[in-house]
């Protein structure tokens, strides 16, 4: 596919990145020769310096023949507008980043009136996985599929757990097929089990666990659950804010520590729940006294990756608390793995994998498409749920039967709501939504699984 | 200071009062009074000398906070001494100083009397007590606001120096419709009462004193029993609504505009219902359990509560009899009054809701003290400058509260009466409790203290801060 992608940023880029690699044909717009110089040396694309808001400057880059134009500069207004005169030149689909919480209240108003595709709040969409993660606090990972039906939650087998030593397949027994291990992570390498693989503690894991009885499981398992009920977040930024109104929701006190007056007291008119304190949040002294030893869980989200890294490490060795970091620069994935931070979030990898799986959607908007898509496992590993259509040669056939790639397992069949944990005797029907998980990046299409 | 554009202003209330006091002459011709002359004189006069003080031209249009507080209390103060005129003339209260107490306390709606008989008074000096409460509460220049296009930009000075409230906030753009929005609501819920007390056979002079009294928030009866010869319906009309003009005004007009949402997300009105049915529930359980009789009681408290946080002063029952945990928390229902934007006195619901807001704020601090609090109402933030000058508010009330207990103290009456009666006056309620109770009146202070209630009248209806400002010695420098 032809497409544009207005802003080269951090998210501009692993978007790039990613497009590229799924073979397409990726132009930049940029009003910065230095990004655009960078974009060239690192990626097979096409650049223009130029105003993507200007109507020529988009012919120039070829917006006639364009399929999707994105616009991912760091204002909202040029996203919109931009994106308001690509679909006016060329008809073309268009995806805008907008993330504005005052836009964000009425985003489903300013996407059908200008006809966007796709809009795409990273900070929205960070902080409702951060919530995620504070729900679940077991985990350290968790991804919803189906609509939030179902969630995939990671975590890190503990010493003395029942795990230890167990085979996958007497896990399905045991809990009647209620669990599921999609993934393991064993000494960096990647592992799409089979039933005969025997488990060992300190294993990365994730698993398809039904919500409902995630927290009873968990327990089982030797894994703490205790359920957050304080949460005190380092930097009072955009994330911050939705974070604190997403969990004030669930009832849950939240304390957000900023360092700038002025938004201290944007927040608290904000968030009158909330309790917020003007203060460095590296501050140790000011950390102490805020009493971060007892509080449940620990949210580092200042501008600054290095920081949030750093409190993150202070707070893991004073206190239990379950930590989250944000981290939005910097590339050093494996590295921040072995470190004992607790969760990341990587905003910007959120924002490529909705426009991703969008695209993906688009390509064969005929066939199967893809509704979610996750990457997993510093990128090694994509978990993707699809739609299903009638498709010969998968539908209606016994999954024993089906000669599937190495590497891939489909985790859960959809079928009108209910959740099905497959064996080899499940079908998979037209209609159903199916949770592939798997080591082969890129699937487009529900035969892609197929050897 | 500019003299002129207050001029031109006073001319405007004199000239209005005057035709206000055509309503009384109708009532004397109707009930054959010759007292009428003398309402049809004090008209006449200030007609003339209004429309004298209107026509000479204003020189100078700027006009300002400073000018707005001082043409406020003027015009409170020179309404009020035209007003007493006709009591003098017509000999019903001979008394200057009587006279002054009696229609200031008629304008700033407090209801508190020196006269031990009203009944014995002719109809057009009774009409013209209730009518004067109906003219004060909604304020006059409001009034004068909503049907003249006054010249210049700067009546918001006017109606904000004038209207109760931490803050006055305009219902629509249009500063003159806002006032015109306001007194139509203020007119036809005055109407509706009308109408329903004369379902409840009362004779329509009566039910309209009775309704002015209300709608005003005043309290002056035309009873020597106040309401207490009442039927219980007409009762209970009169304790809806003295509760409903004490309600924010706001509330109803984002009723008439539909906005039901938020009209009840109003906090202030929903705090003011909350402490109207407490009270209630807490002075009828007192008042059930010392003497039985629970329906009794609660008819009874509730237009006894109803009439004091309103700040009415109308009476059913003598509560100075009350046990004393029931007075005492009538005591408390009088500091904190009705809500703002209402015509009713006191402190006010949303004042108290800011302080309790700046308490818990302040508490907060001490525990992380470096946390960052904004205190906010209905979602909005209250921005520092009106916390202030709220916090300011409540010390001024304070000083002058001492300052007339102590005054009043000369007359050497028992503490609960000077200190309720100082009460009763500072938030235009009427009644206090012993010698000023429901049962009494105010005859028996001396004149001296009687202009120190007058002052503390005047004070707790436009607030305190336009009476302090004529006191303050900048306010006339050049």
């Amino acid at each position: 596919m032809n497409i544009i992608i207005a802003g080269c940023g951090k998210v501009g880029l692993t978007l790039g990145e990613q497009l590229v690699a799924e073979n397409h044909e990726v132009t930049f717009i940029d009003s910065s020769q230095e990004k655009l110089q960078k974009v060239v040396g690192m990626l097979d694309v096409q650049v223009l310096l130029g105003n993507c808001t200007v109507y020529s400057t988009l012919r120039e880059a070829g917006i006639e023949h364009a399929d999707l134009f994105i616009a991912v500069t760091n204002s909202d207004e040029i996203n919109l507008l931009s994106c308001l005169i690509a679909k006016k030149a060329a008809n073309c689909h268009t995806v805008a980043r907008v993330r504005n919480p005052e836009y964000n209240e009425d985003i489903q108003f300013i996407k059908s009136e200008l006809g966007l595709s796709l809009t795409i709040n990273p900070e929205w969409a960070s902080a409702v996985e951060i919530a995620r993660l504070i729900q679940i606090p077991s985990a350290m990972e968790a991804n919803s599929f189906a609509g939030n039906h179902v969630n995939m939650i990671r975590f890190v087998i503990p010493e003395n757990s029942i795990l230890n030593n167990m085979k996958i397949a007497d896990i399905g027994h045991k809990y009647s097929n209620k669990i599921l291990v999609c993934v393991i992570e064993r000494n960096h390498e990647i592992l799409i089990p089979s039933g005969d693989i025997i488990l060992k503690s300190g294993d990365s894991i994730s698993v398809i666990i039904p919500l409902a009885s995630v927290n009873h499981i968990c327990t089982e398992i030797g894994i703490d659950t205790k359920p957050i009920k304080n949460v005190t977040i380092a930097g009072g930024g955009t994330i911050s804010y939705y974070l604190a109104k997403l969990l004030i929701r669930m009832n849950v006190s939240v304390k957000i520590i900023e360092l700038d007056r002025k938004r201290c007291e944007e927040l608290s008119s904000l968030l009158p729940k909330a309790l917020i304190i003007n203060g460095d949040a590296t501050d140790s002294q000011l950390l102490a006294e805020e009493g971060v030893s007892e509080t449940d869980a620990f949210v580092a989200l200042t501008g600054f990756d290095e920081e949030n890294l750093l409190l993150s490490l202070h707070t893991h060795k004073i206190s239990k608390a379950k930590n989250i970091i944000k981290i939005n620069r910097i590339n050093f994935d494996e590295v921040i793995g072995e470190l004992n931070v607790g969760s990341v979030i990587y905003p910007k990898n959120i924002t490529t994998e909705f426009i991703t799986q969008y695209v993906r959607a688009m390509e064969n908007s005929m066939g199967n498409s893809v509704e979610t898509l996750y990457k997993l496992m510093e990128n090694k590993v994509e978990a993707l749920e699809f739609k299903v259509k009638d498709t010969p040669g998968i539908t209606g056939i016994q999954l024993q039967d089906l000669e599937l790639k190495k590497n891939l397992i489909i985790c859960c069949i959809n079928r009108h709501e209910k959740i099905i944990t497959p064996t080899g005797r499940d079908m998979i029907l037209e209609g159903d939504s199916v949770i592939v998980v798997t080591t082969h990046l890129g699937l487009k299409n529900l035969c892609d699984i197929l050897i | 200071m500019n003299y002129s554009i207050i001029r031109n202003i006073l001319g405007h209330v004199i000239r209005f009062e005057g035709i206000f006091m055509t309503i009384p002459i109708l009532i004397a011709f109707l009930y054959r009074e010759p007292s009428g002359m003398y309402f049809a004189l004090c008209a006449l006069g200030c007609i003339l000398a209004g429309t004298l003080m209107v026509r000479k031209e204003v020189c100078n249009k700027s006009f300002f906070a400073k000018e707005g507080f001082v043409s406020v209390s003027l015009c409170w103060i020179v309404m009020s001494l035209i007003g007493a005129l006709p009591f003098i003339l017509s000999g019903a209260i001979p008394s200057f100083t009587d006279a002054l107490f009696e229609i200031v306390s008629g304008f700033t709606t407090t209801g508190a009397s020196i006269l031990r008989d009203v009944e014995s008074l002719p109809k057009c000096i009774l009409f013209w007590r209730s009518f004067s409460h109906w003219i004060g509460g909604m304020g006059v220049l409001v009034f004068i606001l909503a049907v003249l296009p006054l010249s210049g930009n700067s009546q918001i000075y006017l109606i904000s120096a004038e209207s109760p409230g931490p803050r006055f906030g305009k219902l629509v753009p249009k500063l003159q419709k806002t006032a015109f929005v306001l007194y139509a609501i203020y007119f036809g819920m005055t109407v509706i009462e009308v109408l329903l007390l004369l379902l409840g056979g009362m004779s329509l002079f009566d039910s309209l004193c009775t309704s002015f009294g209300t709608a005003g928030t005043g309290g002056f009866g035309i009873y020597n029993d106040s309401a207490g010869s009442y039927s219980p319906y007409l009762q209970n009309v009169i304790t809806v609504f003295m509760v409903m003009f004490g309600v924010n005004f706001n509330f109803y007009f984002l009723i008439l505009i539909r906005q039901f949402r938020n009209a009840f997300k109003m906090e202030e009105v929903r705090w003011y219902l909350i402490i109207f049915a407490l009270a209630t529930i807490l002075i009828t359980a007192n008042l059930t359990i010392t003497y039985g009789d629970l329906g009794y009681h609660l008819h009874h408290t509730a237009f006894q509560v109803a009439s004091i946080m309103t700040t009415t002063g109308f009476s059913t029952v003598n509560f100075n009899d009350w046990p004393n945990f029931a007075r005492t928390i009538m005591i408390l229902l009088m500091f904190i009054g009705a809500c703002a934007g209402s015509t009713g006195g006191g402190i006010k619901v949303s004042r108290f809701l800011i302080y309790l807001k700046t308490l818990r704020k302040e508490l907060s601090v001490m525990i992380h003290p470096r946390s960052v609090k904004i205190i906010q109402s209905d979602g909005k933030a209250i921005e520092h400058e009106t916390v202030r000058s709220v916090n300011i508010f409540l010390i001024a009330y304070i000083l002058i509260y001492a300052i007339s207990v102590l005054l009043v103290s000369f007359d050497n009456f028992d503490m609960v009466t000077n200190f309720t009666a100082i009460a009763a006056t500072i938030n235009n309620i009427g009644p206090g409790l012993e010698l000023v109770g429901p049962a009494s009146n105010f005859s028996i202070f001396s004149d001296f203290s009687k202009y120190v209630l007058v002052f503390d009248m005047l004070a707790g209806r436009l607030e305190i801060f336009p009476m302090l400002i004529l006191f303050a010695p900048g306010t006339w420098k050049k």
